[in-house]
């Protein structure tokens, strides 16, 4: 089976996001950007079901500028056989990375696509289900284990509660949760086999999709700060502050 | 405009996060005229339409009844969404994981872009959300038709009772036949859900191990009645199930209070329970960033003084 990852270059989960005075947006500029961290759980996914001899290739794609690149050397120092850029400066929304990939997955046709849950930039998590509509596929959202079967792949999910387990026809498109599995580090030697691997670069009007934001941002602000507590010295005094200050107990 | 918010319910009930949506519908209705009504997708649900017909501001209820809604599995609810959708302006969802599985499918499926997890309502087509762990807000405007957003429901009260709408029976859609449900696996909880506790007490590295969690926290939420939650670094050393982890990837919460033990209090936890009303932390590190964002803080060793605090209740 053939197995599509896609990838996003995202702010470092480490750093304090600064927004900008103008409130226009977050400031990017000179900022640590890395792979999105559900994204690394799903490439490892990918690369772990290739090793257990239940997936042959594993594509990795990222949308987005040329930067992106290094996101998909690093997908493919982790073990994906080859990248996929779909590049452009325009502010990419949800709906219009869905549209792409699913240009893509016509073309190369994977049994599997696995993405990240959701990208902790815009914490949107829509990416997967909106591909999974657009190819009139199934989803299997918030995957804590995936299991691939005849014909079909075998997806426990994490819900409010618990766990569910879905049975989905292939081919279908699976988000990953953060129990997933724990990406491996990438080594020196597989850094440097990954700058030989095929990455190739297309625009999205090769892939006859419109990339345009269907939603407007009109400002960004700081969230309202919360204002400077108190230390107290000992739990009757804390008990006290709960029970005649605030009265919360 | 018609606004409809697809409730989450368990068949019998509807569950909280509904109500809190419910709000977000009315408080559009509010700013732009219009009814609110309410979809009810399900098997033998006839007990949760019923609740939802008794919410005070909702005008009407759709009832779709069909063994292959049982499981709410995302393919099917989001078809049966689709058979009424051209009759709304918005359509709103709780951001639940069940709320988050279905409503970009039905926003792909009406090309249309989705906003997630909204905390306000400006205008009928203008609404904040935070990102980036919710260290910015963000005010989006969706020129859209038809507005789907999934509702944070610690922004908005829970709708009231006493409302008397109509129950409409609608023709259920066939099932997708794309996915099956093998089965599903609930811890039992015997303590308040934690997306609606008033008090949470939450535990994070600083208990040790998951006999220690039990042992030392366990007490203090029976004492307040509270529920219990937990740090990621908690849940992923096997210290307490999945399911309470609170913060960016796992539940947003906003009790009256929230009583943060051993926990360092990293960016994507306080992205989960900022938004609490009063913060309690009990930690021996100093350094801790949790004491920035707590109202009390109390600098010792949680062994101590967790029980000391169940003691003094």
């Amino acid at each position: 089976m053939k197995i599509l990852v896609a990838v996003k270059r995202v702010v470092d989960y480490n750093v304090k996001v600064r927004v900008k005075a103008d409130g226009t947006g977050v400031d990017t500029a000179n900022v640590k950007m890395s792979m999105n961290p559900f994204d690394e759980i799903a490439v490892e996914e990918a690369v772990r079901l290739r090793e257990k001899g239940a997936a042959g290739e594993v594509v990795a794609v990222s949308c987005g500028v040329t930067q992106c690149q290094e996101t998909l050397r690093t997908a493919m120092a982790i073990g994906a056989d080859r990248g996929i850029l779909v590049e452009t400066g325009e502010e990419l929304q949800p709906l219009a990375v869905a549209k792409l990939l699913k240009a893509l997955v016509e073309q190369e046709k994977p049994d599997l696509v696995i993405l990240g849950k959701q990208a902790i930039d815009d914490d949107c998590n829509q990416t997967g289900q909106m591909l999974a509509a657009l190819l009139g596929r199934p989803q299997g959202t918030f995957a804590s284990k995936v299991e691939v079967e005849e014909g079909r792949v075998r997806v426990t999910r994490e819900v409010d509660g618990g766990l569910e387990t879905v049975s989905l026809a292939t081919p279908a498109i699976v988000t990953t949760d953060l129990r997933l599995n724990e990406p491996r580090y990438v080594t020196l030697p597989n850094i440097m086999k990954a700058k030989k691997k095929p990455l190739v670069v297309v625009k999205p009007g090769e892939l006859g999709v419109d990339v345009a934001p269907r939603l407007q941002t009109l400002s960004v602000r700081e969230p309202s700060g919360r204002k400077a507590g108190i230390k107290v010295p000992d739990v009757a005094s804390l008990v006290d502050k709960l029970k005649n200050e605030v009265k919360v107990i | 405009m018609t606004i409809l918010v697809i409730a989450e319910h368990d068949h019998g009930a509807l569950k909280g996060a509904t109500l809190n949506v419910v709000t977000a519908a009315i408080d559009i209705a509010r700013l732009a005229g219009g009814e609110v009504h309410v979809l009810v997708a399900g098997h033998n649900a006839n007990g949760a339409a019923t609740d939802a017909a008794a919410l005070q501001g909702v005008a009407k209820v759709l009832h779709a009844d069909a063994p292959q809604l049982a499981e709410q599995l995302g393919e099917n609810i989001a078809a049966q969404v689709m058979a009424v959708a051209m009759d709304y302006t918005h359509l709103l969802f709780p951001a639940t994981a069940h709320g988050k599985n279905v409503a970009p499918r039905v926003a792909a499926l009406l090309d249309v872009a989705q906003i997630s997890d909204a905390t306000r309502v400006i205008a009928a087509d203008t609404f904040e959300r935070p990102v980036y762990a919710g260290n910015a807000i963000a005010t989006v405007r969706s020129a859209d038709p038809i507005k789907v957003v999934t509702v944070r429901t610690t922004g908005f009260d829970a709708a009231g009772r006493g409302g008397s709408a109509v129950v409409a029976p609608i023709a259920a859609v066939a099932d997708s036949g794309l996915s099956s449900f093998v089965g599903a696996e609930i811890v039992k909880l015997d303590r308040p859900e934690l997306t609606a506790a008033k008090i949470i007490v939450s535990g994070g590295r600083g208990l040790g191990s998951a006999e220690k969690f039990a042992e030392v926290l366990t007490p203090l939420a029976d004492a307040l009645g509270a529920a219990l939650g937990a740090s990621r670094a908690a849940v992923d050393a096997g210290y307490a199930p999945n399911d309470w982890q609170v913060g960016q990837t796992g539940k947003i919460v906003a009790p009256q209070l929230y009583v943060a033990c051993g926990i360092s209090g990293a960016i994507q936890h306080l992205a989960g329970m900022k938004d609490s009303k009063v913060i309690v932390a009990i930690n021996k590190d100093p350094e801790a960033p949790i004491f920035q964002v707590a109202d009390y803080g109390l600098e010792a060793d949680l062994f101590e003084a967790v029980p000391e605090l169940v003691r003094s209740l």
